[in-house]
């Protein structure tokens, strides 16, 4: 066996690319399993094409899943990857320019043959040039693969299937991580041949790298020092499923989800249907609108509403969740933000949904609106959402995005007992009932529901009488009730903590995030300071209303820059709001923002005022 | 709590509200016979819900003194199956028209049918858009000449009962909104039905569409041009002199001429069955239409299937007895986490 040496880095990250049938997810889910069990702090970013499966080979088919993986705290999955995966040459061409220069990139040279070099768009064998710009690893997966598992009655074809476990035994050794959890994930999920093939290759790909002269190195990264407690990852989309199921126990009201399938979504549903045990009901429903009208239906009779969808889907919501704001009933509407617009990218990022969610209905119909900073924000998020809703009588959109929801972080596991609890009291009180009849510090309507003796009263979308809820068309009426719904949503700042600031609290700019930018922002003013720049930032969870302290905090500061992943729709209410240059930092690439990108900016500005 | 509602009258489930609809409008009589046979149901008032969308019609919910919602165009079956399927001991009841039911909410109408959601479904059909003033709806005959069709209307129309047919409805029923004693003979079968109970209500709209169904409103000509159904009983109608029955042969229906005291069984004219395996024969009574044949009012199908709402419950009832009442702790604690020092 050949002489190996360890080397111990901070932090790393890695992207495993290949076809979309590669199993290029699973493998990089896995990874990070094994990742997050070795203490490192962590953050990852999948993105695979819509197509379920796109003609192999291809540019459009290439599947990737990026971890980045470290000592230290981090918060993004870093701009580029440090060590390049790909299982062909399409993948290779898609995500060589991304590689950190001089990083690593292990490919499977059996993949690289003519025609599939012409698929990808190759001239030539881009291999012997990589060789010295990169440290080119070149393995011959495809065939190490079927050697190891050739006493297994399987066709090649069934053989291949498992060559990126053998990769993933590979890349285990390289960075020292437990093969345990993939392991007992194959045992739960497989059993007679496919187990076994499975179970060998991931074995044979670790011994492989162990004794291969290609990898004299290998690498230690120590655990991070986080705050103390129990750990798990944990995408968005778990995290918000979990908030929702955590708000039926929380609020002691049983959860009502009406859905229907839209990317990136529907894994919610998935997720949730599977709760049967905490008396969630899901409800998989024809079209978007019944799904948000079942929701509804359930909210009047006294459960706890809740769709979740994606851009194109809330678009469809709005009339009902008109009627869910004219009928003051308790709601959560949960947009997984995507691509757009029309059906755009829907595998893909973007926050472009804000001013849809502010003003997407007729009239002046004004909701709630939070949004999630991170993939383990998404559960308290939706905690929050519910106690809002029932509390203020209204509906409450909550944007996610597809970053958030995809992406996985290892989460501090909350200790049940200390997360809120607001046990639901439905009104039963008959004495002076009337269906609009505010409490004077909310303005909330009370929520009496069907089957209460002597509370039975009629609601809908028709402008209604400011205390009986009965059909009126007085004009005065009509304006007052407008203001009253208006001024109900605004007095939800009084539950809302004041946004702090990241950094000093008055200076020369300050950098104001919402939603899943969080992370890269909060690297790049990191970053920024510990150069000696002098920037702030500020995020924001709560879009509407704001928080009550945040026209002082913004006024502090000579510059705002807005960086949002939409054509600048914060920073265009913000200087509607409150009369400030906010200026917008655009992008629209179906990507989140990367480090050096909001980096760059922020010395631009600083540079032009100088 | 049923001694209580047994006392109820027709008068309790009447609201402080006026009613609006057009002097003369078919939804006035089946309102109230509404209201008459809800006390007879034996259910506490706050247990019934109405639910509706936009239209004429959907203004129903306004005059019931129980729990309701008016919803918006097209979608309150979907309502209904959110407040059904969440709470299944109330009893829900849709209210829609023929522009509501079948053209805006047509998606929401076939897939409450299909899941069998025990709610009823009243479909008011005047065969107009009234609330819009006055054009053709989807149940309008073709060549009809309206506002918005000067020329006469080029749409095929669509026939509610064939539609609750063809989302395999439990229970599929007609009435006309003046035959008191038989709109109100059908509610109550409605009620009874465990599942979807659909119910077709031909209704005049004295403004837009008058006289539509005047042949079968008409104490004078109805017990001619209607075919009443009656379960187990042969398919006959016609007042003396005019008697006929139906015969099915094929799918095909025909008309079977009858003296007044001829065997009609012999004749060879079908027997109603309510509970046909094949939805075939319902589909061959509902083709019948005017001038060739007598239009059946009564119900075409009635049979059992699991409601959707009830399969929901016990789906949780077994989740909680498999797997217990869901803890939170364990939830978050599930799968593999690791403990940091």
């Amino acid at each position: 066996m050949p002489e190996k040496t360890t080397e111990e880095l901070e932090s790393v990250a890695i992207r495993f690319t290949g076809d979309s049938g590669d199993g290029m997810q699973l493998t990089g889910t896995k990874f990070t399993e094994s990742t997050a069990l070795a203490g490192n702090d962590l953050s990852t970013l999948p993105d695979y094409p819509a197509e379920i499966r796109a003609p192999a080979g291809t540019l459009a088919g290439v599947s990737g899943f990026q971890i980045h993986f470290s000592s230290k705290e981090i918060s993004t999955p870093s701009d580029h990857p440090d060590v390049l995966v790909a299982f062909n040459p399409a993948a290779l061409r898609a995500n060589i320019d991304d590689l950190r220069p001089g990083g690593m990139v292990i490919v499977n040279t059996d993949a690289f043959n003519d025609k599939a070099l012409a698929r990808a768009g190759y001239d030539e064998d881009p291999l012997p040039a990589l060789r010295d710009r990169v440290k080119l690893v070149e393995i011959p997966l495809t065939r190490l693969n079927r050697e190891a598992l050739n006493d297994l009655n399987l066709s090649y074809r069934d053989a291949d299937r498992s060559k990126n476990f053998f990769a993933l035994g590979i890349m285990f050794w390289l960075y020292h991580r437990s093969m345990d959890p993939t392991l007992r994930w194959l045992e739960s999920r497989f059993k007679g041949d496919i187990l076994e093939a499975n179970v060998r290759v991931l074995k044979a790909g670790f011994a492989f790298a162990e004794t291969t002269e290609m990898f004299p190195v290998s690498y230690v990264i120590p655990s991070a020092k986080i705050q103390p407690g129990i750990y798990r990852n944990i995408t968005g989309n778990t995290a918000l499923a979990w908030g929702i199921a955590a708000a039926g126990t929380l609020n002691d009201c049983p959860i009502f989800l009406g859905a229907y399938p839209i990317t990136p979504a529907s894994d919610i549903l998935h997720e949730l249907a599977r709760y049967r045990n905490f008396g969630v009901k899901t409800f998989q429903a024809e079209d978007e609108i019944a799904a948000i009208s079942a929701a509804i239906g359930a909210s009047f009779a006294g459960m706890l509403g809740v769709t979740t969808t994606s851009g194109p889907g809330f678009v469809l919501k709005q009339e009902a969740l008109g009627l869910a704001v004219m009928t003051e009933l308790p709601l959560v509407v949960v947009d997984v933000q995507r691509g757009g617009p029309s059906t755009g990218m829907p595998t893909k990022i973007e926050q472009g949904d804000l001013l849809l969610a502010l003003y997407g209905r007729n009239s002046d119909c004004p909701v709630a609106i939070l949004a999630p900073s991170s993939p383990g924000d998404c559960f308290y998020t939706m905690i929050e959402a519910f106690a809002l809703a029932v509390k203020y009588m209204t509906p409450v959109v909550v944007l996610s995005d597809g970053y958030l929801a995809n992406s996985a972080e290892p989460w501090l596991i909350p200790d049940v007992a200390s997360l809120p609890r607001n046990p639901v009291v439905h009104h039963t009180e008959t004495a002076g009932f009337q269906p609009y009849n505010r409490n004077p510090e909310t303005l909330a309507r009370p929520w009496a529901v069907p089957g209460t003796k002597g509370l039975e009263h009629r609601i809908g979308g028709l402008a209604k009488d400011e205390k009986t809820g009965n059909v009126s068309y007085d004009p005065h009426n009509n304006e007052r009730m407008i203001q009253l719904r208006a001024e109900k949503i605004a007095r939800i700042a009084n539950d809302i903590p004041p946004v702090e600031v990241n950094g000093e609290d008055q200076g020369g700019l300050l950098i104001v995030g919402w939603g899943g930018t969080h992370g890269a922002i909060f690297a790049a003013v990191k970053e920024a300071r510990e150069s000696g720049i002098n920037v702030s930032s500020i995020h924001l969870r709560h879009l509407n209303p704001f928080p009550s302290n945040l026209f002082e905090v913004l006024s502090r500061f000579d510059q705002i820059l807005v960086p949002e992943l939409n054509q600048g729709q914060l920073s265009r209410l913000l200087r509607a709001e409150f009369l400030l240059p906010a200026q917008p930092m655009i992008k629209q690439q179906g990507q989140p923002f990367q480090v050096s990108e909001i980096l760059e900016r922020i010395r631009t500005m600083l540079r032009e005022e100088k | 709590m049923v001694d209580v509602a047994a006392k109820l009258t027709q008068k309790d489930f009447a609201t402080d509200q006026d009613v609006r609809w057009c002097p003369g409008c078919g939804d006035y009589s089946i309102l109230a016979n509404v209201q008459r046979v809800m006390p007879e149901f034996g259910i506490p008032r706050e247990n019934f819900v109405f639910i509706s969308g936009i239209g004429c019609s959907s203004r129903f919910p306004y005059y019931m003194n129980t729990y309701g919602m008016h919803t918006i165009h097209g979608r309150a079956p979907a309502f209904a199956a959110g407040v059904k399927a969440s709470r299944p001991e109330l009893s829900v009841w849709v209210v829609t028209g023929d522009g509501d039911g079948l053209s805006i909410g047509g998606n929401h109408l076939l897939h409450a049918i299909r899941r069998n959601i025990d709610i009823q479904i009243l479909l008011f059909n005047n065969r107009v858009y009234g609330l819009t003033k006055g054009q053709y709806s989807p149940t309008s005959r073709t060549g009809m000449k309206t506002k918005s069709t000067p020329d006469g209307s080029i749409d095929y129309p669509v026939d509610p009962v064939k539609f609750a047919l063809g989302a395999s409805a439990t229970f599929v029923a007609r009435t006309v909104d003046v035959d008191a004693k038989h709109l109100q003979q059908t509610l109550r079968r409605a009620h009874e039905h465990n599942g979807t109970a659909f119910v077709e209500i031909l209704q005049n709209c004295p403004v837009f569409n008058d006289n539509e169904w005047i042949e079968l409103e008409n104490k004078k000509t109805r017990s001619d041009a209607t075919l009443v159904l009656e379960d187990g009983q042969p398919l006959v109608t016609g007042s003396k002199g005019q008697r006929r029955g139906i015969r099915i042969e094929n799918g095909i229906p025909s008309v079977v001429e009858l003296g007044d005291d001829e065997d009609p069984i012999a004749a060879g004219v079908a027997v109603h069955n309510e509970r046909h395996d094949s939805p075939a024969y319902a589909f061959a009574l509902a083709s019948l239409e005017r001038p060739n044949f007598p239009v059946p009012i009564g119900v075409f199908r009635s049979f059992e299937r699991a409601a959707y709402d009830t399969m929901l419950t016990a789906q949780v009832t077994q989740a909680i007895e498999r797997r217990g009442e869901g803890d939170l702790h364990a939830l978050l604690h599930s799968g593999d986490t690791w403990t940091v020092e």
